[in-house]
């Protein structure tokens, strides 16, 4: 007979996942298909035909998009740099995590204080004479410069945190396999892609699955610098919730959002890994 | 294939109070196999590293094939190398880590592939070229780590100990295997080991190292039967060379040693030593047991090896071991006869432990 301690062991842990997690989860779903009458898709008929849905659902992929890829690319580069070991070494780790301890909101203001229409930028391309009056970044009109700044202010607030995962990951990576590497002739190029990138596919792995669902969760940064003009996902819910008090579309948004970090999850867990046997 | 010059390569890692090699100098012929022999943390591996380009020295110079390289990056220096470590990639099949070094060289995909089926059949890798380096024993990850060097041609190997993880038998094979294959390779070869049994039976020529400073160099012949200090003469050797301390004094107008109430004679050389302490050092397997003559020895241990017995005796209250053939029988106690022949005697300062020349 199997003992049942196991269980007994697990049982608070259980019991507190099913309660902050799963009910609220069970509430989520039954919320987003049922009214009065019973089972409907109204709630997700108003949110197909909201105006704002689709371009939410626009730019927070697009946001996903641009901004891991430059994240990794840049991540990897500076975790490349710390390797070296150059002077100063501790001072370069923290000053690069500095964004990590600060909230996304205050990321926000940060760099609203930057690219509002009397903000930094704008006083600097003035005083160059680069502009008469300054841009305007953040218009509603301009949906190209409202991406790019969140995208900017975006690199600048996460990076660190893929820093951080692919420094780790780079530390516990023996040294000996990049020498073998050099000596057999490969080249910085090849030393990366050979050695160094596949050696590292767990923590990238890691570093993926967070930094997606983390991006999916965009919203402050986004409020700070556009307000709804550049409508994010999670910006959503939040809007059919607090501002249209509607519980029921505001949970068919979440699941979205749950669908698609699912999906992604799942896609790196599959794609982005050692082959198999290697390990 | 080029000829190697290391010339006083000095190197102290960061940090460290000691240098971790002290003005090393060493010249491999082109073709040669050189082996480095020296007790763990002597600086074997650091040296090997320099001359990877690994590790910059502190000063000094290596040149390969007429060629400064001493600050040249590891891939511009065309050598292969066996690390103490294996450094077999885990995410590359045995296939492709054998080939690695022909695809970064930009070999086309069928040369590499029979590069590599040629070093595999050598070393007994064929069944696993499909597999990845987890899933083979230490040994067998060593062995790839070797067939990824071998299949390179190029001007210099280094290995760091590449017997280090087989079994005994196996290395016994592989060592006469290894042997073959670099005589036939031709490749110039610096070759690091702990293992003086090793050195001495695949080095064309052995540099002892003792705690980065290079204390001989000759072929393994030479160093064995005349080691230059006495650590060499301790470490190479198994029993070691045994170390006798006497005085120096005069009878009947020939120099003898004295030990104590025995002594042997000292060769004329050495009678300047007249009066003062000396010491004698002889291999175990030199020493005759007979009836008479040279030293009484009293009996203590008796060890049976096998192909011989290891006796250990007690002369005047220094240690002698002798190596007796396998068939000697005796009880502890017994005192035995021990005949030093003179030519196998060498003779060592006490100060200095350096070999003194009597020829
Ligand atoms: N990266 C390093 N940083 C600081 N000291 C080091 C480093 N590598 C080696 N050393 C020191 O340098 C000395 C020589 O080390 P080395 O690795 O060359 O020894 P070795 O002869 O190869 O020994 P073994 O037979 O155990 O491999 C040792 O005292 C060691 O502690
Ligand atoms: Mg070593």
């Amino acid at each position: 007979m199997r003992s049942r301690s196991p269980w007994l062991l697990l049982l608070p842990s259980l019991v507190l996942m099913a309660a902050l997690f799963g009910w609220p989860l069970v509430q989520a779903v039954l919320a987003a298909f049922r009214d009065e009458g019973g089972f409907t898709l109204a709630h997700w008929q108003r949110l197909l035909t909201d105006p704002y849905f689709l371009p939410a659902l626009r730019n927070t992929v697009l946001l996903i998009v641009i901004v891991l890829p430059v994240q990794l690319a840049l991540a990897i580069g500076m975790a490349l740099l710390v390797q070296a070991r150059p002077r100063f070494i501790g001072g370069h780790f923290y000053l690069w995590c500095v964004p990590l301890a600060i909230s996304e909101l205050a990321a926000g203001l940060v760099w609203l204080s930057v690219f509002d229409n009397r903000g930094y930028l704008n006083s600097l391309l003035v005083s160059l004479g680069l502009s008469e009056n300054g841009v305007q970044w953040l218009s509603y009109e301009n949906t190209t410069t409202m991406l790019l700044t969140v995208v900017i202010a975006e690199i600048w607030r996460a990076t660190s945190l893929v820093f951080v995962i692919v420094v780790a990951g780079m530390q516990v990576i023996p040294r000996d396999y990049d020498e073998a590497a050099q000596v057999f002739g490969a080249s910085l190029g090849q030393r990366l892609r050979h050695v160094t990138l596949p050696l590292l596919m767990p923590s990238l792995q890691v570093a993926l699955i967070l930094r997606t669902i983390l991006a999916l969760q965009a919203f402050a940064v986004a409020q700070a610098l556009t307000g709804r003009d550049f409508p994010l996902l999670v910006g959503e819910t939040y809007e059919w919730y607090v501002n249209l008090r509607n519980p029921a579309v505001s949970s068919a948004v979440a699941l979205v959002v749950l669908a698609l970090s699912l999906g992604t999850a799942l896609l790196y867990l599959r794609t982005v890994r050692q082959p198999e046997g290697a390990r | 294939m080029a000829e190697l010059i290391l010339r006083d390569l000095a190197k102290t890692y960061p940090g460290a109070s000691t240098r971790a090699t002290d003005d090393v100098s060493l010249d491999v012929a082109d073709g040669e196999f050189m082996v480095l022999l020296g007790p763990s943390g002597c600086g074997k591996t650091t040296l090997l590293r320099m001359v990877a380009g690994l590790e910059l020295p502190d000063a000094g110079q290596i040149v390969i094939g007429g060629k400064d390289v001493t600050y040249l990056e590891p891939r511009r220096r065309n050598l292969s190398m066996v690390f103490q470590s294996y450094a077999v990639f885990p995410n590359k099949k045995v296939a492709d880590n054998i080939g690695f070094g022909l695809r970064m060289r930009g070999v086309p995909a069928d040369g590499v592939r029979r590069k590599v089926e040629w070093a595999a059949d050598l070393l007994q890798l064929r069944p696993y070229l499909d597999r990845y380096p987890s899933r083979l024993s230490g040994g067998q990850r060593q062995r790839v780590a070797v067939a990824r060097a071998i299949v390179m041609d190029a001007d210099i190997l280094l290995m760091d100990e590449p017997l280090s993880n087989l079994d005994a038998l196996l290395r016994l094979n592989f060592r006469a295997e290894l042997k073959k294959l670099v005589a036939e390779l031709g490749t110039t070869t610096l070759y690091v080991t702990h293992d003086q049994v090793e050195a001495l039976s695949l080095g064309d020529r052995v540099a002892v190292l003792r705690d980065g400073v290079l204390v001989q160099c000759g072929p393994p012949g030479a160093v064995y039967d005349e080691p230059a200090d006495e650590f060499v003469g301790g470490f190479l050797g198994s029993p070691p060379m045994n170390f006798l301390t006497g005085t120096v004094c005069t009878d009947e107008g020939r120099p003898r040693v004295d030990f104590g109430g025995q002594s042997v004679p000292v060769p004329a050389a050495l009678s300047s030593y007249h009066g003062k302490r000396l010491r004698l050092g002889i291999r175990p397997e030199a020493i005759q047991l007979g009836d008479g003559g040279g030293l009484r020895g009293e009996l203590q241990v008796l060890e049976p090896l096998g192909a011989s017995a290891l006796l250990t005796t007690d002369v005047c209250g220094q240690t002698i071991k002798v190596q007796a053939p396998a068939t000697f029988r005796a009880e502890p106690g017994r005192r035995l006869a021990l005949r030093l022949p003179v030519d196998q005697c060498r003779w060592y300062d006490p100060e200095t432990s350096l070999l003194l020349e009597v020829r």
